[in-house]
């Protein structure tokens, strides 16, 4: 018996070798960069600096945060009605939810430049009512569209799998104690569900706050969000690594405050639930 | 209430496939347009066959995507079996929350982190060179690792630590009740890691972007592509890999469904 459990533990071996390497140290480094200037010399003038980018993360974080609560608000009643249907239709149901996660979201999102364009699909169509054209893309609302339609399966699928386990009985029980319709989502169904919402707050918003494309696409530069700041920077070559580097880390540090502060929010025993 | 649900899933469904509608559509375009319709033509699919560098990185994505499911399957499976076994809870949980840090970081905190690591090591070592095959292949099982583990992980809570001792009590060596006794019944965790490692690495753009050097994937590829004008040959790429994953879908499903049909039968029995 020993010797088994020895050779189980060896077994993790490469894995703890692996994830020192290449998720640990490769973050030190990072911080390194950000504590260091282009010749290698300590200076916390990176740091000291980032306010210039405020403005960035001002939007990044409103812009997430409104498309996360967006996205919340839709895909809630989608998660419910889909534990309504015949199981064979669920998972019908699911698979259509999933197949577009599975499909390069850059060409999900380019294709909203053909609909939303002053030339588009919908301008097109309002034009021959007689409205418009309107303008629809290069606006904060085409960025929020954007992110809303991209991360909008990671919002359903928690919710979703986190209700459908929620038994029956449990609801049946509420109405025979005489809950109404919104007492048995206000006691019951809701704080159930509450796990899934988490996870779904959290898939959707830190992908949303650090994107760098949607906006570059959708809002026609003229938003930087703080990703498409990091990006610019280390486009522009190694000299510009630090600063790159400092601004990633403040990112990283601010989504875990948020992750941190949600979790407090939410309740203590699902504390353990994020993903 | 019935209808009213029903209205609301087609509305959500027609919200998710607009775009992907809109992408079919203009794929077929005469013209290379992507904003005015012209005309049917499928020359643009005819068009992909004999772009080598659309075909190269299709090549590049694929090959990615199968060596690093493979290799994080197994790393990861390994490194699940090992964790459950650990008694020392505060390794336990250092490991699992390390575990958690590429699933929680920003793709593009990765990304950059991971490669500042390949500039640094080359760097040392004297490489001019520094991205390239290696450096995507290492972050892809990078960040693929932790959705192996985590699905693993729960299979092996389920399964019951008697029978494998059973099993060296009648006489099988460790090795021989590990292949025997515990990966039959960790299967279905191990094919869910893999099918989602696999799915992460061909999608992937943001990680790959940041470490793939000269070596690139489809993503981007396809990338550069929206940075200029788009044509609807990238619209073509996007309805085939749609047609391909829609058709591996639907065997998938109907498969698993069969297999529900006779383990119920089985039951029965």
């Amino acid at each position: 018996m020993k010797r088994k459990s020895l050779g189980n533990k060896l077994i993790a071996c490469p894995y703890i070798v692996w994830s020192a390497l290449f998720i640990v140290i490769p973050l030190l480094i990072m911080f390194y960069f950000a504590l260091t200037d282009a010749n290698g010399v300590f200076t916390l003038a990176n740091l000291s600096d980032i306010g210039r980018y405020k403005k960035a993360f001002g939007i990044s974080i409103l812009y997430a945060a409104i498309s996360t609560v967006i996205t919340l608000l839709l895909a809630y009643p989608m998660a419910y009605f889909m534990t309504k249907l015949k199981v064979s239709n669920q998972r019908m149901l699911l698979m259509i939810v999933m197949i577009p996660m599975w499909m390069n979201f850059l060409i999900r999102t380019y294709s909203w430049i053909t609909i939303l364009a002053n030339t588009g699909i919908v301008n097109t169509f309002l034009g021959k009512l007689g409205i418009g054209p309107l303008k629809l893309i290069y606006t904060p609302a085409a960025v929020i569209l954007g992110m809303v339609y991209d991360f909008i399966p990671y919002m359903i699928l928690p919710i979703y799998s986190v209700m459908s386990k929620i038994d029956n009985s449990l609801l049946e029980a509420s109405e025979d104690l005489g809950s109404n319709a919104f007492n048995k989502f206000k006691k019951v169904i809701f704080p159930l569900s509450r796990p899934g919402i988490i996870s779904g707050i959290t898939m959707v918003f830190v992908p949303s706050v650090s994107t760098f494309y949607i906006s570059q696409k959708l809002g026609g530069n003229k938003t930087m969000l703080i990703g498409d700041v990091i990006e610019y920077f280390f486009n522009l070559g190694p000299v510009y690594y630090n600063v790159a580097s400092a601004i990633s880390l403040v990112l990283m540090l601010l989504i875990l405050l948020c992750m941190f502060v949600m979790n407090r929010f939410s309740d203590d025993d699902d504390g353990g639930v994020i993903i | 209430m019935k209808a009213l649900s029903r209205i609301y899933i087609s509305l959500i469904v027609f919200f998710l496939y607009a775009p992907v509608l809109v992408m079919i559509a203009f794929s077929f375009n005469e013209s290379a347009s992507v904003w005015v319709f012209n005309g049917f033509s499928t020359k643009w699919y005819t068009g992909l066959l004999t772009d080598t560098i659309m075909l190269n990185a299709l090549k590049h994505t694929l090959i990615i995507a199968i060596l690093s499911a493979t290799i994080s399957t197994v790393i990861g499976t390994a490194a699940a079996v090992g964790i459950t076994s650990l008694k020392n809870k505060f390794i336990k949980n250092s490991l699992m929350s390390v575990t958690q840090i590429p699933m929680m970081n920003a793709d593009i905190v990765t990304g950059i982190s991971l490669m500042l690591l390949f500039i640094f090591i080359c760097k040392l070592i004297g490489l001019t060179e520094s991205l390239g095959f290696v450096t995507v292949l290492i972050a892809h099982i990078t960040f693929n690792l932790p959705y192996v583990i985590l699905s693993v992980l729960p299979k092996l809570r389920q399964t019951d630590a008697n029978l494998s001792e059973a099993a060296l009590d009648l006489g099988c060596t460790p090795v021989q009740a590990f292949f025997k006794v515990v990966l039959p019944s960790i299967m279905t965790g191990i094919a869910t890691g893999f099918i989602m490692a696999f799915t992460l690495s061909l999608d992937d753009f943001v990680i790959s972007y940041f470490t793939c050097g000269h070596y690139q994937t489809l993503p981007i590829i396809i990338y550069n592509m929206t940075k200029k004008s788009v044509t609807p040959d990238a619209y073509a790429l996007s309805t085939i890999i749609f047609v391909a994953i829609f058709i591996l879908l639907i065997l998938y499903n109907i498969l698993q469904g069969k297999n529900e049909k006779t383990a119920r039968k089985g039951y029965a029995k």
